[in-house]
């Protein structure tokens, strides 16, 4: 029941957003298979810590693949090597015993490194800002079921909106683009009727806001896809730059 | 620094929630028609500080500033979309009745007030049963994709504590879509300059000049430094101190600091002994655990939990040598079913943990700790069909399968109760406001609806009723007092005093250089209070926590170990101030539950049950709201009451057997 493994963390350490980073190397042995990798990080954390070394920054904060908060990027992977899950998800089940494991923080123009793994993810909240809402105040609101909507419109616009703004698509793109997470968001709201009033104008601020981040171009790889914890579809870039064109048409 | 205010909602001593008159259908419009208002050019000239952008918090925020306030609003976390509110699970109630099942705001009402074992106040628990339907229009308008069926209407679920269906929901995922709703109303004023958000920052102080709130000092987390801010209000919501018990199913930053600093300054804390123990979580499973993970109540509408009926099985299973599918029908003990023949499976939390616990404590646990018990779907597999389980649950089962590597549609899930919720919290008048002026507490740190114990998808109803339709009225009453005061200095002695507090406090943290960290004690605070203040107590045993804390206490200001720079990011000090507070709520939480000497909710003391083993209230000399007031360092607090008078419904022993 209780299997352990013996492992090599190669680690990003960097104290700031201008200083130089490196690898550095840590042994950490009597892994407990059944732990997360983020309690393996509080692990090594803990042996710093006794060894009264700086112990590794990285966000997390739910712990249970919802808040988006966790953010590494292993053996080449946006958290790691299993699929469908966040990084505080994964379990180190995945690894085998002796196995060298790498582990950077998101890489990505508009995502600078606070410290170590710990990156500045504001843009994605920016970009929400440009426009990724209903323009509608409290109060004052139709009755919830004056407006009946589809199942299926329904379901597709919760799958889009189960996006936990993470970071990994963009991590995961070699251009560094957010199209997948403002596609997702553009996409729930333009299918529901009470963001569809809004969907063409909300589709160029974002598109906008999400150029002027620095945040790179969309040629259709589909690594977001492939990386995305909550699996959003990349049909929903479709979407996406078909509100873009309908907004391009009316300027 | 002002401990001790007069203030409109206490005179002196005594306790008054300033309960509107009239009728209870009617207290709450009655408040709306006479309350005090400020007019749009004034709003503009007021500061309002929100700490906190959960469900509570972010609602609040963003409709404050719609109305025209100036808003300031600070986050833990680097987005305000990653509050942990995000993490709830299941749905939220509303009396729509779309259903046609014979609910309404009375039932609504009557059930939360039953549900929390009848030790809420009358007043707030209609108000918010009244206000949940504009709720759900108001998150459907911001284009929260509730579930809906075919026909396109929204579906609802059932939930514990109720016998009809009337919980909304989003997948599993209801929390997230509900503060993605909020978290867009509030990126929206964010972006048009009317909320200034500070990410990454966190409360450490509460400012009050002339006995009023007038800011906060606050840590930027990214460099360490030490600021201040001015309001003319504070609200804080800043959620629940589950962590208190290091493991829960809280995230890893949620915290009761915020809720310390207002009762060192003067806010009443109340009822912190009622702890919600949530029943359907991942059992513990090793000691590098950082937390735990619940599994949705939803489960139990079509779950059905169990443990084997004889020993043996028992502890067969628990050796490794049977397995629960090799268990015959007549030799499972489905002991929900059992006690709660009219409930069965959807018991309320507090009673489904504590029959999980009586279980166990009997030795018919399973897992490998024999602390687990079954929860299994072979029945709804059978009767529904694979997909439809899938269609229901499939994120849930995903989740659990990912940390146990067990597949839950083979074999049953084991589940174990945890700690999840606080009921208890800063003691709030009928306003919101705390017993220190201008001091708002909303959402789950305060203390107001839920009573002993919170019923399924309620939470998310509280925090978003007053967010969006309970401060942003009652708030104004304070204000419209308030337009006469310029916005003031943070260079005043009051600011100078707590900054220069807030500041020796981490100098004498840093200066310790013990041998623990901080981790290592905060687990030991964590196991005195699961087995001493959890689910079962007793006065001894609360004797002895107390006795312990104060251990923890000594050994955490002379051992602890902090490295790196003050000045600096630094995760390990920010541990090490959260977890100083979580000793002082660790200890609050034992002497209430010591004080109060019957069983409600989710307080259960050993010594007061029935002969059934159910929970036995004691209404002649416990029907108030303890308020504990600060008293000074290492000074017992006081204990001030609020009395819960019912007027409009009659109270009865709970009854969930038929």
């Amino acid at each position: 029941m209780d299997k352990t493994i013996n492992v090599t963390l190669k680690i990003w350490r960097q104290a700031g957003p201008k200083d130089k980073g490196k690898f550095e190397t840590y042994k950490l042995d009597n892994v407990s298979t059944d732990s997360s990798f983020l309690e393996m990080m509080d692990v090594l954390n803990e042996q710093l810590v006794s060894e009264r070394k700086e112990p590794i920054a990285f966000d997390h904060d739910c712990r249970e693949g919802i808040c988006g908060m966790c953010s590494m990027y292993i053996n080449g992977h946006p958290h790691g090597p299993d699929g469908e899950i966040t990084t505080c998800q994964l379990h180190m089940r995945n690894f085998s015993d002796g196995q060298t494991i790498t582990v950077e923080p998101w890489r990505s123009a508009a995502f600078p490194i606070i410290r170590d793994l710990m990156v500045d993810r504001g843009a994605y909240d920016k970009i929400i800002q440009a426009g990724g809402y209903v323009s509608i105040n409290t109060g004052g609101v139709p009755d919830g079921n004056a407006i009946p909507i589809s199942k299926i419109q329904a379901d597709e616009a919760m799958d889009a909106a189960s996006c936990i703004g993470c970071g990994a698509c963009a991590a995961a793109c070699k251009n560094g683009s957010a199209m997948l997470f403002v596609a997702a968001k553009v996409s729930q709201l333009a299918l529901l009727p009470q963001g569809k009033v809004e969907a063409a104008s909300r589709a160029k601020a974002m598109v906008a806001k999400m150029d002027e981040l620095g945040f790179g171009n969309c040629t259709n790889t589909g690594a977001c896809e492939a990386e995305c914890p909550k699996n959003v579809s990349i049909s929903h870039i479709a979407r996406l730059n078909r509100e873009f064109l309908v907004a391009k048409f009316r300027d | 620094m002002a401990n001790s205010q007069e203030s409109t909602a206490v005179e002196g001593n005594k306790i008054d929630a300033r309960i509107p008159e009239g009728p209870l259908a009617e207290k709450w419009s009655n408040y709306k028609a006479h309350q005090k208002l400020v007019n749009p050019a004034n709003k503009r000239r007021l500061d309002v500080i929100v700490v906190g952008t959960g469900l509570a918090g972010a609602s609040a925020a963003a409709s404050l500033a719609e109305l025209g306030f100036n808003v300031l609003n600070f986050c833990i976390q680097d987005s305000p979309r990653r509050a942990h509110s995000i993490a709830a699970q299941g749905g939220i109630n509303a009396a729509k009745n779309y259903q046609n099942d014979g609910d309404s705001v009375y039932r609504l009402f009557y059930d939360t007030i039953k549900g929390g074992d009848y030790r809420a106040r009358e007043a707030n628990v209609y108000r918010l049963a009244e206000v949940s339907n504009s709720i759900i229009d108001q998150c459907v308008a911001q284009g929260v994709p509730f579930a809906r069926e075919y026909g396109g209407l929204l579906d609802n679920r059932s939930f514990g504590g109720a016998q009809v269906s009337r919980t909304f929901y989003a997948k599993g995922q209801t929390g997230q879509q509900l503060l993605l709703g909020a978290y867009s109303a509030l990126s929206r004023q964010i972006g048009k300059g009317s909320v200034k958000l500070y990410s990454r920052y966190e409360m450490l102080d509460v400012v009050v000049i002339d006995g009023r709130a007038r800011g906060i000092i606050a840590r930027n987390l990214v460099s360490g430094k030490i600021e201040r801010f001015f309001a003319h209000a504070v609200v804080v919501g800043s959620g629940g101190y589950g962590n208190t018990f290091f493991l829960s199913t809280n995230a890893m930053a949620s915290n009761g600091s915020a809720a310390i600093q207002m009762y060192k300054k003067g806010a009443y804390f109340s009822n912190p002994a009622y702890a919600q123990i949530h029943p359907t979580c991942i059992p513990v499973h090793g000691e590098f655990q950082s937390k735990l993970t619940l599994m949705s109540e939803s489960l139990r509408n079509d779950g059905r939990i169990w443990t084997p009926k004889k020993k043996e099985d028992a502890e067969a299973i628990r050796a490794g040598k049977k397995k629960p599918t090799d268990l015959k029908e007549e030799d499972r003990d489905y002991y929900l079913e059992r006690r709660y023949p009219a409930f069965g499976n959807l018991v309320p939390r507090d009673v489904a943990s504590r029959a999980a616990k009586e279980r166990c404590d009997a030795g018919y646990g399973v897992g490998n700790t024999g602390l687990a018990v079954y929860l299994d779907f072979s029945d709804a597999i059978n009767r529904l069909g694979e997909d439809v389980v899938r269609a229901r649950y499939g994120n849930l089962f995903q989740m659990y399968e990912k940390i146990v590597d067990d597949n839950p549609y083979h074999t049953p899930m084991m589940i174990y109760p945890a700690i999840h919720y606080t009921m208890g919290g800063i003691w709030v008048d009928y306003e919101l406001q705390t017993s220190v002026k201008g001091l708002f507490c909303i959402g789950e740190a305060n203390f107001s609806d839920h009573g002993a114990n919170r019923l399924g998808a309620s939470a998310l109803m509280q925090g978003l009723a007053d967010g969006y339709f309970v401060l942003p009225y009652t708030i104004q009453n304070y204000l419209a007092d308030q337009i006469q005061v310029p916005r003031l200095s943070t260079e005043l002695p009051e600011f100078e005093e707590a900054e220069k507090a807030v500041n020796d406090k981490i100098k004498k943290l840093m200066s310790i250089q013990g041998k623990e960290s901080v981790d290592h004690i905060h687990r030991k605070l964590g196991l005195i209070m699961w087995d001493f203040v959890g689910m079962g107590r007793n006065k001894a045993g609360l004797e002895t926590a107390l006795a312990k804390i104060k251990e923890v206490r000594e050994e955490f200001w002379t051992n602890v170990y902090i490295p790196g720079k003050e000045v600096d990011l630094n995760n390990e000090l920010e541990k090490a101030l959260r977890l100083a507070d979580f000793i002082e709520i660790g200890e609050l939480m034992a002497r209430d539950a010591l004080m109060r000497e019957e069983s409600c909710g989710g307080h259960f003391r050993e010594e007061y049950q029935t002969p059934e083993g159910e929970a036995l209230r004691n209404d002649e000399d416990f029907s108030f709201a303890s308020c504990w007031k600060y008293a000074g360092e290492g000074k017992e607090p006081e204990l001030l009451k609020e009395a819960l008078d019912y007027e409009f419904i009659h109270r009865q022993q709970r009854n969930y057997k038929s």
